[in-house]
């Protein structure tokens, strides 16, 4: 994976938080140049120890394995101070909320709990930071207060990979009977969208990554930046939506222009797409790629969301003909003949295409169905089915009206044989 | 004699002493006694008498004492199989089976006989003339089932796999409360023959009973794994497959099924290929399918097209095959006839029904059903309106 054109810094300027380092983290192991790997490696060491995260600090000199000199190897001496004072701390924490649970005063201990929860997070135990937000659900005396927990749970539940109590905290708090705040909403949006993406329900990830309003900005930067909703949003758009809903929610979409324009080459691959320009949108899928790869949440989805792009553009460049050559039409999408044809039947065999291959002049017809015949065809069909289902059925009518039991056989034997 | 104390006999009988009538109770009483005295009292060669007695028997006799009937039937059975020659005995169960049927419709338990006679022969043919009336009348379940097994055998001799697989629906779907060693192995043949047939194996249907459902899979492992590993479509894996369980399925008498299941797969793909191609070339065939030379798919589509699997013209100077539209047009006069045939079948088969669920609807258990829902449901309503619910 050719990354070279990878601007770490700014790229991890974008976010803030937890997902800064585990992002740099992911750009490093996956990245493959040994430069850029570094400076990752370097970033989420300082960014670790910065916010005393010993878990992702460990993780980033392990990693790191003193390649970058004697300032970023391996201090236990650190290690250990922060988690004695991470200890004290949390011996802290527990006897004032141990305290307002004796008092029974419902906000204390809510606060109580969410500063456990806080402080779990910031060190990296996200397994308890997550239990004690859950918590704070029996003490929210307001909407104000859910929607908190919902935020708070659904940070850590994308941090973990749960996606689907994403999705569950995410309706809680769209239910809230208050108005919410737009950015809120937006925030909201933009985390089911992502819930969506990794649970491979791509057009629904699709639908609310295009519903996340602009004032999204970068509010969410410690879970998602502006960039990244206009990148999902327009490959699952084009991955799974047909020429009407492209043209509907994304290029019309006002607020969505507000998100592609901070990404100009993917609004251009956009637009190709729709104007039929499949080899420039292609191109410029394949330009992307090696960036996108090393996206933490789309890097699993790529494969099959550019495959499913491949063969829309396939299905939709060959609606229009009777016959299309086949030599044309490869070098439309810049591939082989032979690869070509090879795609066109397996997109035949899944029924996406209505046409034949002749592959002695290299040519694909389109074909439609001889209605007389097939009319024809079905009906006889249907009748020998509608035969055979119903004497079978007046023979299963008759068992069971004999009373059929098989464990009635010796009782039951009138004649024997 | 007992046996004309039992049977009444009407005055024109009375009048007419046939030799039927008088070896009929001759078979009856020595049937008392044992079947060594049966030989005894025949005399000669039993199968013989046994086979003339069941050709030239009168029906309405027999219909009386069909349990003693069902005996002598068992005899003739016995006999031929002794002497190793079931053929002999294939002519007499016939007529036997006719004779004892009240209805062509009615199942007896001589068809289960009669069929297992036909395949040991190998008279197929002779087995048919069974098989081709519909079955509606059952009085033993295990009548049923070992009809449909030897009857789908027969069906599978004769490559007839839809008749077959009719049948051996039939014995997997039927009502039961525990499963019985008949339905297992027909579940075996039934997967067998619908990969060869359709190329799937298709879910239970909802009517099936739960123990089937529930149970039939764990005993016939391999076959679901046979069926899994011929969805994949790769010829060379369910080879593999076959021949690493080959023992298996000799020990079940299937392994002719299954090489017919593994042969079946080249002519799915091939006809997948008519699919997606108008032409296509043999080299290209071959390797699609999977198949070593493109002269090995040439033959492979030469049979295909002359056992009219698919409609194909195969251009050998270059080495190219045209896939082309089944030239039926529905145009003809034999296609009015048998669609005429067939809507007069159809029609026939629902006045059946009409007046099967006529007849449901009068009867008293039905009734009493209906009618007690019924009152039930009256509560509901509001002609009690003054009176208040918690009286009822």
């Amino acid at each position: 994976v050719s990354a070279d054109q990878l601007d770490v810094e700014a790229y991890a300027a974008q976010y803030s938080g937890r997902t800064r380092v585990a992002r740099l983290l992911f750009i490093a192991e996956r990245c493959g140049v040994e430069a850029i790997q570094l400076e990752a490696l370097r970033m989420a060491h300082d960014e670790a120890r910065a916010r005393e995260d010993t878990v992702l600090y460990l993780d980033a000199v392990l990693k790191i394995n003193s390649r970058l000199g004697p300032r970023y190897r391996h201090d236990q001496a650190w290690v250990d101070s922060v988690n004695r004072r991470a200890e004290q701390r949390k011996e802290k924490l527990e006897t004032e909320l141990n305290g307002y649970r004796t008092n029974l005063i419902k906000e204390s201990i809510r606060m109580g709990y969410n500063d456990i929860g806080d402080f779990f997070y910031a060190h990296g135990h996200l397994s308890e930071a997550f239990k004690s937000y859950i918590r704070t659900r029996d003490y929210c005396t307001t909407s104000k207060h859910i929607v908190q927990m919902c935020m708070h749970v659904i940070l850590v539940s994308i941090e973990l990979g749960q996606f689907a109590h994403v999705t569950n905290y995410v309706s809680k708090a769209e239910q809230t009977p208050d108005t919410l705040d737009a950015v809120i909403v937006a925030k909201l949006r933009a985390a089911a969208g992502l819930a969506n993406l990794e649970t491979k329900k791509y057009k629904l990830a699709a639908r609310k990554f295009l519903e996340t309003g602009p004032e999204l900005g970068s509010n969410y930067s410690e879970v998602i930046a502006p960039q990244d909703v206009a990148v999902y949003g327009a490959l699952c758009a084009l991955a799974s939506f047909d020429r009407s809903e492209l043209k509907s929610k994304v290029i019309d979409n006002i607020n969505f222009r507000n998100f592609l324009e901070l990404v100009p080459e993917v609004r251009e691959l956009v637009n190709d797409f729709y104007a039929s320009r499949y080899g420039s949108c292609l191109e410029h899928l394949e330009k992307l790629k090696p960036n996108l790869l090393l996206d933490i949440h789309l890097r699993e989805h790529l494969g099959t969301l550019y495959n499913d792009i491949r063969h829309k553009a396939i299905i939709q460049y060959t609606l229009p003909f009777i016959s299309v050559d086949l030599n044309t039409m490869a070098s439309a999408f810049k591939s082989s003949v032979s690869m070509l044809e090879k795609e066109l039947a397996a997109l035949i065999t899944e029924n996406k295409i209505q046409a034949r291959i002749d592959s002695h002049n290299k040519i694909l017809y389109a074909r439609h169905a001889d209605q007389r015949n097939a009319t024809f065809q079905r009906a006889l069909q249907t009748g020998n089915e509608f035969e055979r289902d119903i004497k079978a059925m007046l023979l299963r009518a008759n068992l069971i009206k004999h009373d059929f039991n098989q464990k009635n056989w010796p009782g039951q034997r009138k004649m024997n044989l | 004699s007992p046996s004309r104390r039992d049977a009444p006999i009407s005055p024109s009988r009375r009048s007419i002493p046939s030799a039927s009538n008088r070896s009929f109770t001759l078979r009856r009483d020595s049937f008392v006694s044992s079947s060594a005295n049966l030989r005894a009292h025949a005399g000669g060669d039993l199968l013989v008498t046994v086979a003339d007695f069941l050709t030239s028997c009168s029906a309405d006799q027999i219909r009386m004492a069909p349990d003693k009937f069902l005996n002598v039937c068992r005899v003739l059975k016995n006999e031929v199989m002794q002497l190793n020659a079931p053929i002999r005995g294939i002519a007499p169960l016939r007529a036997a089976v006719r004779k004892i049927q009240t209805s062509s419709e009615q199942l007896t338990p001589l068809h289960a006989e009669y069929l297992m006679l036909c395949l040991l022969a190998k008279q197929y043919k002779a087995g048919l003339s069974v098989l081709e009336d519909d079955i509606f009348e059952v009085d033993q379940p295990k009548d049923l089932f070992l009809y449909c097994y030897y009857g789908a055998m027969i069906y599978i001799g004769l490559k007839k796999f839809r008749k077959a697989l009719e049948l051996l629906h039939n014995a997997v779907t039927a009502p039961m409360s525990s499963l019985n060693a008949i339905t297992v192995e027909a579940y075996k043949k039934y997967v067998l023959v619908s990969l060869i047939q359709s190329g799937q194996v298709p879910s239970f249907p909802k009517y099936t009973s739960s123990t089937a459902q529930r149970n039939l899979k764990n005993h016939t492992q391999i076959y679901v794994d046979l069926s899994t590993c011929y969805g994949t479509g790769s010829y060379s894996d369910l080879e593999t497959f076959i021949q690493s369980n080959a023992e298996a399925f000799q020990t079940d008498n299937n392994f002719g099924l299954v090489k017919q299941v593994l042969s079946s797969m080249y002519k799915r793909n091939i006809q997948r290929l008519t699919q997606t191609y108008l032409t296509l070339s043999l080299e290209d065939i071959a390797s699609s399918v999977q198949l070593n030379t493109p002269k090995e798919a040439e033959m492979h589509v030469l049979r295909m097209i002359e056992d009219g699997e698919i409609h194909a013209t195969i251009n050998q100077k270059d080495g190219m095959v045209s896939f082309n539209e089944d030239p039926e047009q529905y145009k003809s006069s034999e296609m009015v006839e048998h669609i005429d045939s067939s809507i007069q079948r159809l029609m026939a088969l629902s006045k059946k029904l009409t007046s099967i669920d006529q007849n449901i609807s009068c009867d008293h258990a039905f009734l009493m059903k209906v009618q007690s829902g019924r009152e039930r449901a009256r509560f509901d309503y509001d002609d009690f309106d003054s009176v208040p619910h918690k009286y009822f």
